[in-house]
C-alpha cells in the first residue's frame, strides 16, 4: 500500500533531525494558525498564491530563497562545528548524518537559494526595466515558481521522512547507484531536482521570451539596461543547460528504478559519462547564477556613482562571450580523471579565457566610479565588497584552471574556499545588493540603512575569516567532506573557520533585524516618489510599489539610461504639464494553476521516492487535469478602466512633483 | 601533508607552477584592488576636489587597455598551463634510481590495497617505496570512485572501477608521508588515509622479503573479504597468489564491491541507518 514507506522511515532515535524538524514544524504550524485565525488566508490566496503578477512572483521566489538560506546556513554551521571538533574523534555527527548535511547544504544553496534569489530578482525587475506590463507567460511564471517550491519542500520532507542523499551535491555514480546507495536519499535528490528543474526551465523560457519579444517602444537591444542583458544571457544558458541536467538525472533514475546501466560499474555503464554530462550543465550553471549578479552590480555601481555604466557595449560583448565560452570548459572539473595532457591543457586554457571578459567587467565597474559621485549606501557597499572579493575568487579560479596546479588542489578545501569565494562574494553579495536596492521598489519603503551596513560588514569580515583558513588548510592537503580527521595541523584553521561562520551568523541576524525594524518603521522609510536612489532605468519611473499594470502609459525610450534622460528633460521643461491620454488596460487574471499543479507534483514526487505507485498515478492525473482545465479556460484577462488607471497614475505624479519642487526650493 | 613542502620532483614542479601562477596574477590583481579602493575613496560624494563627469562613459584607449591586460595575462598563463600539462602529465615516465617499481593500487570501501606484482606481495593502507626509485602506479577501484593523493608527492588521480589510470611518482627523501582519498566515497571515506613509508634503497628488498613471509595470502577469495564495506584499523600485509589479480579486478572478472549489506527486507536497510563501524 505504501511502497517502501513505513514508520521506521522517521528517525525517532536521532535527536538532531527530530528536534530541528519539530521546531520547523511548530513554526510553520504557528504561522499557518496565525494566517487562518487572523483571516489572512483569503487575502493570501487571492493576492499572492494565485497571483500571476511578475512582481509578486518575484517576491515569493526571493522569500523562498531567504527561508532556504537559513536552512542551508544551519547545515553550514553544523559542518563547521563538526570539523572544528572532530580531530581524532567522531565529533557529534555520525558519518551517515554528516554526509547528508553537506549534500543537503550544497543542493539547497545552489538550487533553492541562489537560483530562486536571482530568478526572483529578474522576475521582479526585468519587465519594469523593459517598460512592459508583465512577463511573456504570466501563468507559466506562477507554475515555474510553485514547482521550484515543490522541490524545496521535498528536500525538507527528507529531514523527517527517510533521509537525504549522502553522495555530495552532485550524486556521482557509482556511489549514487542502487548498489551503493540503496536508501531513498538519492531518490529525494533526484525527484526534488527533476521537479524544480522543470520550474527553472519554464522560468528561463519565460524570461528569454520576455526580453526578446516584450520591450517598450524605443527599447532597442543596445538601450536595454545591463541587468536585462545579463538576464538574457543567463536565461539562454538555462534554456540550453537545464535539459542536460534533466536528461542526466533521468538516466540515473532509469538506472535506479528500472535496472538500466547508464552509469553502473557493470554491463557497460560509464561513470565518466555522468561526470561529463553533469558538468556540461554544471559549469554553465555557475554563470547562470553569476551573470545576473554582474547585472545587478552594473546597475548599482552606475546608480550610486551618478554616471552611466562605463563601456556599455564592451560589457554587452563580455556578457555574451561569457555566455558562449561557459559551455566549452566543463572538463576542468575533473582534470584528475587522467585524460591526456592536450585535452587538459585545452580545457584549462578555455577556462582561463573566461577570465578575460570577467576581468573587463571589473575594470568597467572601476571606470564607472571614475569621475562619479560615489554614494556609499548599502547596495554600493555590497558592490565594492564584491569587486574586491570576486577578484580574489577569480585568481584562485584561474589557479585551479592550470592543470598541474589543480593536481595538487582539486577536491581540497582550497577548492571549497574558491567556489564559496565566487558564490558568496559574487552571487550572494549580488543578491543582497539587489535585495536592498530593489526592496523599496517592491514594497514602497526602504530597508533600514544602519542594520544593512552592519549586516554587510559582518558578512564581509565573516566571509574572510571563514574561508581564508580553508584556502590555507587546502594547501595542507585537507580534502573536502571529511567527517573526522587525525592531522593536528588542520585543527587551528578549522577553528578559525568556525569563528568566521559565527560572524556570518551575526550578519544574518542583522539582516533579520533589518527586515523587522524596517517593516515596523515603514512609514518613516516610505518611498513616495518611486525613485529613492536617483535611479537611471525605467523601474524607477513608476510608483513604489508599482501598480499592477506597472506603467499607465508605456514609456517611450530614446537612449540608454532611459529614466535618467527622461528626468533630465523633465527638469528642463519644468515637468510635462500635458495630461497623458489614458487607455483601458487588459491584465491577465490570477490563476491557481501553478499552485494546484505543484500540489499534485509534490504528491507525485513523494510517491515516486517511496515507490507508492497508486499515488504516483493520482498525482500525475491530477497535474495533467489541472493543465487541461487551464487550457480550456474562457476568460483569462480582465480590464482596468482608463479612469482607474488615470487615478492611480495622477497620485504618483503628484508625489513626484511635490518632491521635485521641494528639492528645487 | 603541506604541499609547499614537496618530497618528490612532481610535487616540486607543481608547487613551482602554483606559486608562479599566483605571482603572475597578483601582479595585476593587487593594483586593481588598490585602484578600486582609490577610485571609490577619491570620487566619494563628499570630496569637493574630485571632478564630476556625469556623461563620461566611454574611452577607446581605456577599453583597449582593459581588454589587453587580462588577455596578456591569460596568454602568459595559458602557456604555463600548456607546457605544464604536458611536462607533468601523470602518465609521463620519470627518471630515478634503478628500474621502476610497479605498484597496482586498488581503492576499496574504505581502504587502499597496494599490490606489488613483481615482488609478489600486497599491503593494505600502507605503501612502502624505496627512496629515489621511479614509481610506476596503475590505479583502479574495486567499487566506487576515489582519488589517490599523496600531497607531498603530487598529482592526485581518480580511481574508477573497470578502468586503469596511470601515475608516475618519485619520493626523494626518506621518511613517512601521508596519503588520502581525495574523492568522497561514502561513510568510511575519512578513514581512507594511509601512510607512505619511504625507505632506503637497500632496505626495500629486506622489507619485501619480510613481507613475503606472511602467512596471509591474497587471492580472489581474500580479496572478496577485503572488498566488503569496512574500515580497516591497522595495516595488514599479504603474499600475492596470482600476479594477475589486478587484471582480474580491472576486467571485472572479480565483480565490483557489494556495497552496504542489506540486513533484512525491512525498510531500515533502505534508509541505511546502519553504522559503518
Amino acid at each position: 500500500m505504501f511502497g517502501k514507506l513505513n514508520w521506521s522511515a522517521i528517525p525517532i532515535d536521532q535527536p538532531i533531525p527530530m528536534i530541528a524538524s519539530g521546531l520547523v514544524a511548530l513554526v510553520i504550524l504557528g504561522v499557518l494558525a496565525w494566517v487562518v485565525l487572523a483571516g489572512h488566508l483569503p487575502y493570501l490566496w487571492r493576492e499572492w498564491i494565485t497571483s500571476v503578477d511578475h512582481k509578486r512572483i518575484g517576491v515569493m521566489y526571493t522569500l523562498l530563497a531567504t527561508v532556504m538560506l537559513l536552512r542551508g546556513f544551519v547545515d553550514a554551521l553544523m559542518m563547521r562545528s563538526q570539523q572544528a571538533i572532530a580531530l581524532q574523534s567522531q565529533g557529534y555527527l555520525p558519518p551517515e548524518h554528516y554526509n547528508q548535511i553537506f549534500s543537503a547544504h550544497g543542493t539547497i544553496m545552489i538550487f533553492f537559494v541562489a537560483m530562486p534569489f536571482v530568478i526572483g530578482l529578474m522576475n521582479l525587475v526585468v519587465p519594469l526595466q523593459l517598460g512592459v506590463r508583465d512577463v511573456a507567460f504570466p501563468t507559466l511564471n506562477s507554475v515555474g515558481f510553485w514547482l521550484t517550491a515543490t522541490g524545496a519542500l521535498l528536500v525538507n520532507i527528507s529531514l523527517v521522512v527517510g533521509e537525504f542523499a549522502r553522495t555530495g551535491w552532485l550524486p556521482y555514480p557509482p556511489l549514487s547507484e542502487l548498489t551503493y546507495s540503496p536508501g531513498v536519499g538519492v531518490d529525494y535528490y533526484l525527484w526534488a531536482l527533476q521537479i524544480s528543474g522543470v520550474g527553472t526551465l519554464v522560468a528561463g523560457i519565460n524570461l528569454v521570451t520576455t526580453v526578446l519579444k516584450l520591450r517598450t517602444r524605443g527599447m532597442t537591444y543596445l538601450r536595454m539596461p545591463m541587468f536585462c542583458w545579463t538576464t538574457l544571457a543567463s536565461n539562454l544558458l538555462i534554456v540550453a543547460a537545464f535539459p542536460i541536467l534533466t536528461a542526466t538525472l533521468a538516466m540515473l533514475i532509469l538506472d535506479r528504478y528500472f535496472g538500466f546501466h547508464f552509469f553502473t560499474n557493470e554491463a557497460g555503464g560509464n561513470v565518466m559519462m555522468f561526470m561529463n554530462l553533469i558538468w556540461a550543465w554544471g559549469h554553465p550553471e555557475v554563470y547562470i547564477l553569476v551573470l545576473p549578479a554582474f547585472g545587478i552590480f552594473s546597475e548599482v555601481v552606475s546608480t550610486f556613482s551618478g554616471k552611466p555604466l562605463f563601456g556599455y557595449r564592451s560589457m554587452v560583448l563580455a556578457t555574451m562571450a561569457i555566455c558562449i565560452i561557459s559551455f566549452m570548459v566543463w572538463l576542468h572539473h575533473f582534470f584528475t580523471m587522467g585524460a591526456g595532457p592536450t585535452v587538459n591543457a585545452i580545457f584549462g586554457i578555455a577556462s582561463m579565457i573566461i577570465a578575460v571578459p570577467t576581468g573587463v567587467k571589473i575594470y568597467n565597474w572601476l571606470f564607472t566610479m571614475y569621475g562619479g559621485r560615489v554614494r556609499f549606501d548599502t547596495p554600493m557597499l555590497w558592490a565594492l565588497g564584491f569587486m574586491v572579493t570576486f577578484i580574489l575568487g577569480g585568481l584562485t579560479g584561474v589557479l585551479v584552471a592550470v592543470p598541474p596546479a589543480d593536481f595538487l588542489l582539486h577536491n581540497s578545501l582550497f577548492l571549497v574556499a574558491h567556489f564559496h569565494n565566487v558564490i558568496i562574494g559574487g552571487v550572494l553579495f549580488g543578491a543582497f545588493a539587489g535585495y536592498t536596492y530593489w526592496f523599496p521598489k517592491a514594497f514602497g519603503f526602504r530597508l533600514h540603512e544602519g542594520f544593512g551596513k552592519a549586516a554587510f560588514w559582518c558578512w564581509l569580515i565573516g566571509f574572510y575569516v571563514a574561508f581564508m583558513p580553508l584556502y590555507a588548510v587546502g594547501f595542507l592537503g585537507m580534502t573536502r567532506r571529511m567527517q573526522h580527521y587525525d592531522v593536528p595541523e588542520w585543527r587551528p584553521w578549522l577553528l578559525i573557520a568556525g569563528v568566521g561562520a559565527l560572524i556570518i551568523l551575526a550578519g544574518i541576524i542583522f539582516q533579520i533585524m533589518q527586515l523587522t525594524v524596517s517593516i515596523r518603521r515603514r512609514e518613516e522609510l516610505r518611498d513616495r516618489t518611486g525613485d529613492p536612489w536617483d535611479g537611471r532605468s525605467l523601474e524607477w519611473a513608476t510608483a513604489s510599489p508599482p501598480p499592477v499594470f506597472n506603467f499607465a502609459i508605456p514609456p517611450d525610450v530614446s537612449g540608454e539610461d532611459a529614466y535618467w534622460s527622461l528626468k533630465a528633460r523633465a527638469k528642463q521643461q519644468d515637468l510635462e504639464k500635458r495630461e497623458p491620454d489614458y487607455k483601458d488596460i487588459e491584465m491577465p487574471r490570477n490563476s491557481p494553476t501553478g499552485f494546484v499543479c505543484a500540489f499534485f507534483a509534490t504528491i507525485m514526487g513523494f510517491a515516486l521516492i517511496w515507490h507508492i505507485w497508486w499515488m504516483v498515478a493520482a498525482g500525475a492525473i491530477g497535474a495533467f487535469t489541472t493543465f487541461v482545465a487551464f487550457a480550456w479556460r474562457d476568460h483569462d484577462e480582465y480590464v482596468i478602466p482608463a479612469k482607474e488607471v488615470a487615478r492611480i497614475d495622477r497620485a504618483n505624479i503628484e508625489e513626484r512633483r511635490a518632491m521635485i519642487s521641494l528639492a528645487g526650493a | 601533508m603541506n604541499i609547499f613542502d614537496p618530497q618528490g620532483p612532481i610535487a616540486a614542479a607543481q608547487k613551482t607552477i602554483l606559486i608562479d601562477s599566483i605571482g603572475i596574477m597578483l601582479a595585476i590583481v593587487l593594483p586593481t584592488i588598490a585602484a578600486i579602493f582609490a577610485f571609490a575613496y577619491w570620487f566619494r560624494e563628499s570630496n569637493p576636489r574630485a571632478t564630476y563627469q556625469p556623461h563620461w562613459a566611454y574611452s577607446g584607449r581605456i577599453e583597449l587597455v582593459v581588454w589587453s591586460i587580462p588577455t596578456l595575462t591569460i596568454i602568459l598563463l595559458g602557456g604555463v598551463a600548456w607546457i605544464g600539462s604536458h611536462q607533468l602529465d601523470p602518465a609521463r615516465p620519470i627518471d630515478g634510481t634503478g628500474a621502476p617499481i610497479r605498484i597496482q593500487v586498488v581503492s576499496l570501501d574504505w581502504k587502499w590495497l597496494f599490490i606489488y606484482p613483481d615482488q609478489g606481495i600486497a599491503t593494505v593502507n600502507t605503501l612502502t617505496v624505496p627512496v629515489g626509485s621511479p614509481l610506476d602506479l596503475e590505479l583502479t577501484s574495486g567499487s566506487v570512485m576515489n582519488a589517490f593523493f599523496i600531497p607531498q608527492l603530487g598529482s592526485m588521480i581518480y580511481t574508477m572501477n573497470g578502468m586503469v589510470t596511470r601515475l608516475k611518482l618519485r619520493a626523494d627523501n626518506q621518511g613517512t608521508l601521508r596519503g588520502l582519498s581525495s574523492h568522497f566515497s561514502g561513510d568510511g571515506f575519512p578513514d581512507m588515509m594511509f601512510d607512505v613509508q619511504v625507505v632506503p634503497q637497500l632496505e626495500f628488498p629486506d622489507w619485501v622479503a619480510r613481507t613475503a613471509q606472511t602467512d596471509r595470502i591474497l587471492n580472489a577469495e581474500s580479496y572478496g573479504k577485503l572488498a566488503q564495506q569496512s574500515v580497516e584499523t591497522g595495516t595488514s600485509t599479504y603474499r600475492l597468489e596470482d600476479p594477475r589479480l589486478f587484471h582480474a579486478i580491472v576486467t571485472q572478472q572479480i565483480p565490483p564491491g557489494p556495497g552496504p549489506k542489506l540486513t533484512s527486507e525491512s525498510a531500515q536497510s533502505y534508509i541505511g541507518g546502519h553504522d559503518v563501524r
